[in-house]
C-alpha cells in the first residue's frame, strides 16, 4: 500500500465517521439484534495497530482521543507520542532496607497513571515478609493492614512490572499488541489487546493487570496528561501495566512512584550511563533481582543500602 | 445441483423424528437461550461477571476448552486402526469420530472466543488483516491447527457422505492424503495446546515436560470414552449398526491408553514430592489443600481413584465385555479426564499465583450459562450431523430415494429404512 492509498483510506474514514448518525443506527440496530452494546467506534473497530499507521493517521487518532477524553472528564487532555529517547535503557532499584510498607507509592501510581478505581486496578503489589524466612513469596502477604506501618519483625517487597530484557509477555502474545521499546518499556497498545490474558500467564510477576470491568475513575481525580502507550484512560477488557510512567520518563522527570517515596527506597536512571545512581548501585550495593533462574533479565533490582 | 439436493435432504432428515427427539432439540434449543443470554450479559459488562480474577487470569472456560481440544483429537484413535489396518469393523464407525471431531472443536472455537476481553478483535489474529505473532506465539499455532483441523474433518465427512448419497465410491487418491494430514493434526491440536501451557516457566505446575504426553494418552482416554456410550445410545434409537466386536476394541485400545496416563501420572506426582522443592506448593493445593483451602481436594482425588477403577474395568477382560460394568468404566473415566484437564489443570497453575497470594476460583452463574449454551451448540450440531450420517449410511438415504420422496412425506418411510426413531 502506498501513502497516498493510506491517506484516501483514512478519508474514507473520515468521511464516514462524520456520518455519525449512520453509526447510531448501526449500533442501536446490533443492540436491537443481539442485546449486545457496542462500546466502540467502526473507526475503533477497523483501526489497525497504532505501530504501522502513517504520521497522518496517528496525529489524527489523537487529536480525536484528546478530544475525546476531554469531552468525557471535563478536562483539556493531553496524550503524547513522544517516541524514547536515544541512548536511554530505562532501570529501577528498590533498597529493602529502607522500604516502610507504607503503600504511597501504590495509589501515587493509581492517581497518576489512571488505574481504574472501580473495579480496582493497583500496579504495585507490595508484599509483607516475615524477617526471619526472608524474601519468600510463598509466605508473603498483600492484604497486610495493621494500623501502623512497618510492623515489627516484618519487611515489605514492593512489586511491579520488572520490565524484562527477556520478556515473556511479548513472546506470547498472539497479536503482537504489547512489546518492548528502544528505551526498555514494556507497553501495550490498549486499542491492538484483545484481552486473551496469554500474557498475563506467561508473566512470573503478576505485574499484568485485567479491565475485567469498565474502569471508572472520577472525574476530579483524573491525570489529563497522558501517553498514548501509557497511562491514557483505558477501556475493559483489555490489558495494562506499569509503564515506569512513561509519559513522564520520557520528558526527563522521574516516575511518580520514585518522587512520592517518604523514605528514598526507589531510586530511577538510565543503565547505558556510567554516571548515573542506578549504575552506582548495581556496581556497590547487594543487587539481587527476582526469580533471576526464569531468565527473564529485570531492569528492576532489590538491593538492601543499609 | 446435485450438492443442493443433498443439502436440502440433510435438512428433511434431521426434522425427521419422534416426540423425544423434539424434546431433546427443545431442550438443547433453551440451553443455548440460556447461555446466549448469558453471554450478552458478559459481552455488555465485561469479564467481571466472570469469577476470574488477575490472580487467576484462566478459568472454567479455558479448561473446557482444554478438554474438549483433547476430545476432539482422539478421533485420531478410531482413524489409525480402521485406515491404516484395514481393520473392517471400525472404518464405518471412524465417520462418527470424525463428526465428533467437528462438533468438539467447534466449542473449542466457542470457548476461546468466550474468554476474550474483546472478542470483535479476533480478526487481530489473522494473517495479513492483522498482526499473527507467528511464529513465536503458540496461541497462534493452535488457532490455526485448531481452524485447520476442523475444516480437514468437516470437508472429510461431507465428502464421505455426499459420496454416499451419491451412491458412488468415493475416492481414495483424495480421501487417504486428508486422512493422512488429519492423523498427525489431530497429535498436533492436543500437543501445541499443551505447549500453549508447558512452555511457560512463570507457571511450574504446567511447566513440564510430560504435558503433552500426558495430554494426549488422557485424550485417547476420555474421547473414546464418549464414543463408546454415544454408539450404544444411538444403536437403540437409530438404525446406527455396530458390533460388539468393535466396541470392545475399542475399549481394549482405551485400556492401554489409560495404564500410560497412570503411569505419567505418576511419574509426576513421584518427581513433584520426592524433590519436595518450594514449587511443590501446588500439587499440595491440588491433593491435600494449604491451610483451610481445601477446594479442589475431593476433586483431585475424585479423578484419580476413578481414573484407577476405570482402568480396571477395561483391563479385565471380564467386566470390559459385560456393558454394565464396560459404561460404568467409561462415565468414570470420564469425570476422571475431565476433572484433570479441566480445574486440575488451570485452577493449580494459579493457586496461589505467582506472588505466593490466594484467590480461590469458582465459577460465576455466567460461567456456568455460557458454557452450557456452547455445549448445548456443540451437542445440537453433532446431532444434525449423525441424523445425516445414519439417514444415509445405514438408512438407505440415496439421490435415488431423494428424487422418489420429492413429494412425498419423508416421515413415511422409504425402502431399506424399517425403524422408526422413538
Amino acid at each position: 500500500m502506498t501513502t497516498n492509498d493510506k491517506h484516501n483510506k483514512t478519508d474514507k474514514f473520515k468521511k464516514f465517521t462524520r456520518k455519525n448518525f449512520l453509526e447510531t443506527a448501526a449500533s442501536a440496530a446490533g443492540f436491537m439484534l443481539t442485546g449486545c452494546k457496542f462500546d466502540s467506534s467502526l473507526e475503533e473497530l477497523f483501526r489497525q495497530k497504532f505501530r504501522t499507521l502513517s504520521e497522518a493517521e496517528k496525529k489524527e487518532i489523537i487529536d480525536r482521543l484528546e478530544k475525546k477524553y476531554s469531552k468525557k472528564y471535563g478536562k483539556k487532555f493531553k496524550v503524547s507520542r513522544k517516541e524514547p529517547i536515544e541512548g536511554t535503557l530505562f532501570g529501577y532499584a528498590l533498597d529493602l532496607s529502607r522500604c516502610i510498607g507504607c503503600r504511597r507509592c501504590v495509589y501515587a501510581c493509581v492517581k497518576e497513571n489512571n488505574q481504574s478505581r472501580k473495579p480496582q486496578i493497583h500496579w504495585i503489589q507490595v508484599l509483607q515478609m516475615e524477617d526471619e524466612k526472608g524474601t519468600d513469596l510463598f509466605h508473603s502477604d498483600v492484604h497486610y493492614n495493621p494500623p501502623k506501618v512497618p510492623e515489627e519483625g516484618h519487611f515489605y517487597m514492593p512489586v511491579a512490572c520488572q520490565q524484562c530484557r527477556n520478556p515473556q509477555c511479548t513472546t506470547v502474545c498472539p497479536v503482537k499488541a504489547t512489546w518492548q521499546e528502544p528505551d526498555g518499556i514494556v507497553v501495550v497498545d490498549y486499542n491492538w489487546c484483545i484481552g486473551c490474558r496469554n500474557c498475563m500467564a506467561a508473566c512470573p510477576y503478576g505485574a499484568r493487570h485485567f479491565n475485567w470491568g469498565e474502569p471508572h475513575i472520577p472525574q476530579d481525580e483524573i491525570n489529563p496528561n497522558t501517553h498514548y502507550l501509557g497511562n491514557r484512560p483505558r477501556m475493559k477488557g483489555v490489558v495494562e501495566k506499569c509503564t515506569f510512567c512513561i509519559q513522564r520518563v520520557r520528558i526527563g522527570k522521574y516516575p511518580s512512584c520514585v518522587e512520592i517515596c517518604p523514605v528514598g527506597a526507589r531510586k530511577f536512571g538510565n543503565l547505558l550511563d556510567p554516571e548515573s545512581e542506578i549504575r552506582y548501585i548495581l556496581k556497590n550495593k547487594r543487587v539481587f533481582v527476582l526469580k533471576e533462574e526464569l531468565n527473564t533479565q529485570p531492569k528492576f533490582y532489590y538491593f538492601f543500602g543499609i | 445441483m446435485k450438492f443442493l439436493k443433498f443439502l436440502r435432504l440433510s435438512v428433511k432428515v434431521f426434522f425427521r423424528g419422534g416426540r423425544y427427539f423434539y424434546f431433546w432439540i427443545g431442550f438443547l434449543t433453551l440451553l443455548m437461550i440460556w447461555g446466549a443470554s448469558g453471554y450478552i450479559h458478559q459481552f455488555n459488562n465485561g469479564l467481571i461477571e466472570t469469577n476470574m480474577r488477575d490472580s487467576v487470569s484462566w478459568g472454567f472456560y479455558i479448561g473446557n476448552f482444554t478438554f474438549l481440544v483433547g476430545v476432539a483429537a482422539a478421533s485420531v484413535m478410531l482413524v489409525i486402526p480402521a485406515y491404516l489396518y484395514e481393520w473392517k469393523p471400525i472404518k464405518e464407525v471412524v465417520i462418527f469420530g470424525e463428526i465428533l471431531a467437528v462438533s468438539s472443536v467447534l466449542m473449542c472455537l466457542l470457548f476461546i472466543a468466550v474468554d476474550m476481553g474483546r472478542p470483535l478483535r479476533f480478526w487481530h489474529m489473522l494473517p495479513v488483516l492483522g498482526t499473527m505473532n507467528f511464529p513465536s506465539s503458540i496461541l497462534t499455532w493452535d488457532f490455526f491447527v485448531l481452524n485447520s483441523y476442523l475444516l480437514l474433518n468437516f470437508f472429510v465427512v461431507t465428502y464421505l457422505l455426499y459420496n454416499a448419497f451419491l451412491k458412488k465410491e468415493y475416492n481414495k487418491s483424495i480421501v487417504m492424503p486428508l486422512i493422512f494430514i488429519s492423523i498427525p493434526l489431530a497429535v498436533g491440536i492436543h500437543t501445541v495446546t499443551a505447549f500453549l501451557y508447558n512452555g511457560m516457566p512463570a507457571r511450574h505446575f504446567w511447566n513440564s515436560a510430560i504435558l503433552a504426553p500426558k495430554f494426549l494418552t488422557s485424550a485417547f482416554c476420555s474421547g473414546p470414552a464418549v464414543m463408546l456410550i454415544l454408539f450404544q445410545i444411538l444403536r437403540k434409537i437409530t438404525n446406527f449398526k455396530i458390533k460388539d466386536e468393535v466396541i470392545w476394541k475399542i475399549a481394549e485400545l482405551m485400556a492401554y491408553a489409560m495404564f500410560i496416563n497412570l503411569f505419567l501420572i505418576g511419574s509426576e506426582i513421584f518427581k513433584e514430592y520426592y524433590s519436595d522443592t518450594e514449587q511443590l506448593i501446588y500439587h499440595h493445593y491440588l491433593f491435600s489443600g494449604i491451610g483451610k483451602q481445601k477446594d479442589l481436594v475431593v476433586y483431585s482425588w475424585s479423578s484419580l481413584i476413578f481414573g484407577i477403577i476405570a482402568f480396571c474395568l477395561f483391563l479385565i477382560p471380564k467386566t470390559r465385555k459385560n456393558f454394565f460394568t464396560l459404561n460404568i468404566g467409561a462415565v468414570l473415566i470420564y469425570i476422571s479426564v475431565y476433572i484433570e484437564k479441566g480445574i486440575g489443570l488451570i485452577i493449580p497453575a494459579f493457586t496461589p499465583d505467582v506472588l505466593g497470594q490466594f484467590y480461590i476460583y469458582t465459577p460465576s452463574w455466567t460461567e456456568v450459562r455460557v458454557a452450557a449454551g456452547i455445549f448445548s451448540a456443540g451437542f445440537l450440531l453433532f446431532t444434525f450431523m449423525v441424523k445425516v450420517a445414519i439417514a444415509i449410511i445405514f438408512e438407505g438415504f440415496d439421490i435415488d430415494t431423494y428424487e422418489k420422496l420429492k413429494s412425498k412425506d419423508i416421515f413415511r418411510g422409504i425402502k431399506g429404512y424399517h425403524k422408526e426413531p422413538s
